[in-house]
């Protein structure tokens, strides 16, 4: 084997890689819908989804607080932004359970999707 | 009968070597060390399990091997695509050094730094910044319409946009305070059973059982929770990873 020339075993080695990489990019999608709804998946987003809520509301109420002391408009910045957090909240654990872990992100998937963002076509589902 | 130890001692920050440095405490404290020893033994691991690399892996060579399939595949390639794969470092690094953390708290006398706000908050900081600053250096401000929903009406976006960014400025909050509640809450329940046992003990043997039990009980929980909160932890890295990578 070691009496090929250097070259042509690297030659070799870069093809191999590039097929073991296609084969990782080919096989990533398909698996991709199926590993998502996993069971172990579900155990990790029950523990995810309950601080969720509770955070938002406490985090959106301190940055209405925060705000009405830097900017005197005592109580209005906190009244708001109390109701902003738990529409937050419920916002996130709306996606979570939705998108089963998949989109906390701010685009829905199944939105029609924007002229040359076809790279997700295959995803949802 | 009153507990001796107060359930809250075991997250006492003690400072093993006081440092400090112009009026700032820069103390080693057991945190530290504790930090130090994960750094420490997920390096030795990798590179001593690695270090006699076989086709066929051995027992210790079958563990990193394991790890990288998991935070590869499962991690990296089902939540973000191949395209994670470039930060599989960081989130590979971050998985590990939060698993470690949460596993050598469970060690009796140890200490447990993702029991404290701040370590959990510094990461979950440090993910937000970076995954930010991820999404603007790939899509310029292209990347400030992720805050506004696709085919909603104009007079809702006034409601909807402050929401949006609201829910994406709790991020690192949820982050952190996830983590660090569920292992403080699980070592404070442990140390408040094993504080039943001696007083319960003291009169009868089997009622002195119970809390024994119960603690070996919830030593299984914590060891689930520990390796969940870690997984938790780096899967919703990816899922932010993947919101900043695949804005469209």
């Amino acid at each position: 084997m070691d009496e090929r020339d250097p070259l042509a075993s690297l030659r070799d080695l870069g093809k191999g890689l590039e097929k073991a990489r296609q084969g990782r990019d080919g096989g990533s999608t398909a698996r991709r819908a199926t590993l998502s709804r996993d069971s172990q998946n579900a155990l990790g987003l029950a523990l995810r989804i309950g601080v969720e809520l509770v955070v938002a509301v406490v985090i959106g109420a301190g940055i209405g607080w925060a705000l009405d002391r830097w900017l005197g408009t005592r109580p209005w910045g906190m009244i708001i932004l109390f109701f902003l957090g738990i529409a937050a909240g419920l916002v996130n654990v709306y996606r979570t359970i939705s998108g089963m872990g998949m989109a906390i992100g701010y685009r829905q998937r199944a939105a029609p999707p924007a002229p040359g963002a076809g790279f997700d076509a295959d995803d949802e589902d | 009968m009153v507990a001796k130890e107060n359930p809250l001692a075991q997250f006492t920050i003690d400072r093993l070597i006081p440092i400090h440095i112009g009026g700032i405490d820069a103390s080693f404290t057991n945190s530290a060390l504790l930090m130090v020893i994960a750094g420490v033994l997920l390096t030795v691991l990798m590179l001593v399990a690695t270090r006699k690399a076989a086709l066929v892996p051995g027992r210790w060579q079958s563990v990193p091997e394991m790890l990288y399939e998991f935070v590869a595949k499962s991690l990296i390639d089902d939540n973000i695509g191949s395209e994670g794969q470039r930060y599989f470092p960081f989130v590979f690094t971050l998985f590990m050094f939060v698993l470690l953390g949460n596993l050598l708290g469970l060690v009796p006398y140890s200490f447990t730094f993702t029991s404290h706000i701040i370590v959990t908050f510094g990461m979950a900081f440090v993910i937000f910044v970076g995954v930010t600053f991820i999404g603007l250096a790939r899509h310029g401000f292209h990347f400030l319409t992720f805050f506004v929903p696709h085919g909603v009406p104009k007079v809702l976006l006034l409601l909807l946009v402050p929401i949006e960014v609201l829910s994406y400025f709790i991020r690192p909050f949820t982050l952190a305070i996830r983590l660090f509640a569920n292992m403080m809450a699980g070592h404070t329940m442990l140390v408040i059973f094993a504080s039943f046992v001696a007083p319960l003990g003291a009169y009868y043997l089997i009622p002195g059982l119970l809390p024994v039990m119960i603690d070996v009980a919830l030593m299984f929980l914590e060891l689930l929770v520990a390796l969940l909160q870690a997984y938790v932890f780096a899967i919703l890295t990816c899922l932010y990873l993947n919101d900043a990578i695949h804005l469209h």
